[in-house]
């Protein structure tokens, strides 16, 4: 019965040849624009830590009060006096520290020239929490924070460069003018967004590729690396701050802290915690103001900071909004097309059709078309992914690609689409009265 | 022309009337949303940045490690020099950033018009300059004077920031004193008073997202010794730079000093710069525009589709019209007069709609207030649309002849 109605709407297509492609390329168009943005607002918007987002935690602290914070919002990282507290506290399963630096390294090769690379310095916890992948070797340990070791973990990408890719653990590495020791190599990582430094990173970096080299967090404040993002509340920093010391425990923000905790009573009671420590320090006299701290987990985190693109969500929503008009441009269409169709539906309810059988021809048909329609989807949304470098932004539209999924996906809401937009029609086409269909036009 | 008579059709075909309405409803909705938009970004992408663009180039000059403050404030003034004279190059000067780079922690500072100002202090961005920089970057004096040779000291990161004159931006000086008695008076650096001794006519800083502080602009007399690395900005005689950009950093390497430019993106045109900061301004408005057009194409569309049914169904009608004396004219004139209408209907609907959405857009992503030229303009393109779209089917109309009155199908 199925190939009967397909047939019948093949046929009846090619009777309102015009009608039928308007429906269809509608449909290509409308589904595609959905399924180019969608490609892009996945890239943007995907959890770069699935089943552990929701686990770890951001604690800002507000050290500056309001007339220097973001609108009653503390600032996005953390002082050091503040980020060394909660270090000291353990009151986390586990933490990490970490700021984005930039070193000079160089090697003993005289081939290959000094490079300025970016990377973290991070403490131990950093690799675990964030379930880092190595190639070879593997982090440092807590006592290696401790004891402000020379250690360094270099990504893939630099260890092909200066080592050609073999196993360089237990060599030396020569950053900022320091002989560090190799412990591990990294995989390819890049998680998307870039998550643990976007709080003093800020969302215009939040796609770029993760840095080449993390060094303990001890050892690069030992060598007086500062961050590459500050907030100082009194303007240029050297207000309050003439030596690295007194730098170190200004309230210049610049360090992003993550906590790793189990359940939401963890959560809680580590909010509990930062507020007496806040409400402590209001007590010392170090905060005129009462205790603003905030604690959120990573989904909360990146959404807070608007990580998302606005190209990515905007054009989401439009063209989401561009597929709601096609739909009821095809709902018109439709009802005009089955209207047309009046007479051989009297016929066929007069020659004894069902009602239920006249909606699943017509319901049929609709598939049909929305198949029809899905495959030019397909086509143009490959075009459109192709094409995805022209629309977007650089570091957004290489993020972008197509996969069996999403061709998988255009079809099926293609089909969806049309099948929905039919059902009104459908229903009118079924009331169709047999006899008076026959007398009008006999 | 009688409404009457189209009204009471158009009674007879709800739904389908309904469906129009609804369509072009969305479409104003949708549309004036998303071309205010474009027009929004179109505005904040092409602000003048108030420099020279197409002959500033950028050079990112890092400097190898263990070189104290002295040695890299020789290194900068002999690049300096040896920059001035390459051939094709106008002027040079060196800093710690550029308009449009982004943020960054040293670009940042704060002025305040009282020592012990209770109030929030102005947030302003500064370029450490010299007395080249205002002709190396192509702006001009509106008052004042411009540095003095013997007035450009040299300081590190952590050294006190306070010179005895700043030059500022014309807004910056509207914002902090009202009246226009800038020129002459003294502000407070974070490290201490400084005097406006000159008024630009207008420069962004490297900042790119804020309407205000992206023109509060202040340049600082000062060489930047940053021992990880300075910026050298050059002016070029042409718009031709890509010889003298090669001349220039032959030069710099001729005269030695550890040093480290990129050679991927260590140097880098003003063009480029405009380009890479704005991508994401240019993606919406291009992305909105795109859907846009596709949106107002669907919508006219679907008016052909349906007119065009319309049409077909009404043979009869129109042929009793036409053979009891109306003229092609009045057929013609009847459907345009009908799409006029259900337009009209959906425009209404629409011009809430789209309000609506510019109310939740406001909440989501700090739009401005739509103005009412936007739905209006939208507006009178769907009446446009709507017109061109029932042309057709129109004109088909208009051709049926009176015969078909009689005639049985």
């Amino acid at each position: 019965m199925w190939g009967y109605y397909i047939a019948l709407a093949l046929r009846s297509s090619a009777r309102s040849k015009a009608l039928t492609a308007l429906v269809i390329v509608l449909l290509g168009f409308g589904v595609s624009a959905c399924m180019v943005s969608y490609a892009v607002f996945r890239a943007t918007t995907s959890d770069p830590l699935p089943g552990k987002s929701s686990r770890l935690y951001v604690p800002l602290i507000d050290n500056v009060g309001s007339s220097y914070n973001d609108q009653g919002e503390p600032i996005e990282t953390l002082s050091y006096i503040d980020a060394m507290a909660l270090w000291r506290a353990r009151k986390a399963s586990r933490l990490t520290l970490l700021y984005a630096t930039t070193w000079q390294v160089e090697s003993d090769n005289p081939l290959i020239p000094a490079m300025s690379l970016g990377g973290d310095a991070v403490t131990a916890d950093f690799f675990s929490m964030f379930d880092v992948p190595f190639r070879f070797g593997g982090g440092w340990t807590a006592d290696d924070d401790a004891q402000h070791a020379t250690v360094a973990v270099i990504s893939r990408h630099l260890n092909e460069t200066l080592f050609a890719g073999q196993n360089s653990v237990g060599r030396e590495i020569r950053l900022d003018g320091q002989l560090f020791r190799i412990g591990g190599v990294l995989e390819d990582w890049n998680p998307r967004p870039r998550f643990f430094d976007a709080g003093s990173h800020g969302t215009v970096y939040a796609f770029d590729d993760a840095g080449d080299i993390y060094i303990p967090f001890t050892r690069a404040t030992d060598m007086k690396k500062d961050s590459t993002f500050v907030y100082c509340p009194t303007a240029s920093r050297q207000s309050d701050t003439s030596h690295w010391g007194a730098y170190l425990h200004s309230e210049c923000d610049r360090i992003d802290a993550w906590v790793e905790l189990a359940t939401p009573a963890d959560a809680d009671r580590y909010r509990e915690y930062l507020r007496y420590y806040a409400a402590e320090q209001q007590r010392l006299g170090r905060f005129s103001w009462e205790p603003n701290i905030r604690l959120r987990n990573l989904t909360d985190w990146l959404a807070y900071l608007q990580v998302t693109p606005r190209a990515s969500s905007l054009s989401m929503l439009v063209s989401a909004s561009f597929l709601l008009i096609v739909l009821v441009n095809v709902v018109g269409l439709m009802l005009a097309r089955f209207m047309r169709r009046a007479p051989e539906i009297g016929i066929r309810r007069a020659l004894g059709a069902s009602r239920a059988t006249i909606y699943r021809q017509f319901l049929i048909e609709a598939a049909t078309m929305g198949f029809v329609g899905g495959l030019l989807g397909v086509v143009l949304t490959l075009l459109g992914v192709w094409g995805a470098g022209g629309l977007f932004a650089p570091n957004i539209a290489r993020l972008v690609h197509a996969d069996t999924s999403l061709i998988a996906l255009t079809v099926l809401l293609a089909i969806a689409a049309t099948v929905v937009s039919a059902l009104y029609p459908t229903w009118r086409a079924a009331q169709t009265q047999p006899a008076w269909q026959i007398k009008i036009t006999g | 022309m009688q409404l009457r008579p189209i009204i009471a059709a158009l009674g007879r075909h709800k739904v389908a009337t309904a469906l129009i309405v609804l369509q072009v409803a969305l479409t104003l909705a949708v549309a004036s949303n998303a071309l205010f938009i474009v027009a929004t970004r179109i505005v904040h992408l092409s602000r003048p940045t108030g420099t020279d663009e197409a002959r500033i180039f950028v050079i990112r000059n890092g400097w190898r490690l263990g070189q104290n403050a002295a040695q890299i404030d020789a290194n900068i003034r002999a690049d300096l020099d040896t920059l001035r004279h390459v051939t094709g190059v106008r002027d040079a000067f060196s800093s710690q950033g550029f308009p449009l780079a982004g943020y960054n922690a040293k670009i940042i500072t704060r002025l305040k018009l009282e020592p012990d100002q209770k109030t929030r202090a102005q947030l302003v961005t500064f370029f450490a300059s010299d007395e080249h920089t205002i002709d190396t970057l192509g702006i001009s004096l509106v008052a004042g004077r411009n540095f003095r040779p013997d007035e450009i000291t040299a300081i590190g990161p952590n050294d006190k920031l306070s010179p005895p004159g700043i030059i500022v931006t014309r807004s910056l000086a509207d914002k902090l004193f009202p009246d226009g008695s800038a020129l002459g008076k003294t502000v407070y650096l974070p490290d201490g008073p400084t005097a406006i001794i000159g008024i630009l006519a207008g420069l962004q800083g490297p900042l790119k997202e804020s309407k205000s502080l992206d023109g509060y602009t202040v340049l600082v007399p000062t060489h930047y010794l940053d021992p990880a690395g300075v910026v050298y900005l050059v002016r070029t005689d042409s718009a031709a730079m890509k010889p003298v950009i090669a001349a220039t950093l032959k030069a710099l390497q001729e005269r030695g000093a550890a040093r480290i430019i990129d050679p991927k993106d260590g140097v880098v045109s003003m063009a480029q710069v405009r380009e890479r900061a704005y991508a994401e301004d240019r993606s919406v408005a291009l992305l909105m525009s795109i859907l846009s057009g596709l949106l107002l194409l669907a919508t006219a569309g679907g008016i052909v589709g349906l007119s065009s049914f319309w049409v077909s169904q009404r043979r009869r009608q129109i042929g009793i019209r036409r053979s009891l004396g109306a003229t092609t004219g009045d057929i013609l004139r009847y459907f345009h007069a009908e799409n006029f209408l259900i337009v009209s209907g959906g425009i209404v609907l629409g011009a809430l709609l789209a309000f609506l959405a510019n109310l939740g857009l406001m909440h989501v992503y700090e739009l401005p207030r739509m103005p009412l030229y936007a739905p209006l303009l939208g507006a009178l393109l769907l009446w446009l649309l709507g017109q061109l779209a029932v042309r057709g089917p129109a004109r088909y109309a208009a051709k049926v002849p009176p015969v078909v009155a009689i005639r049985t199908e």
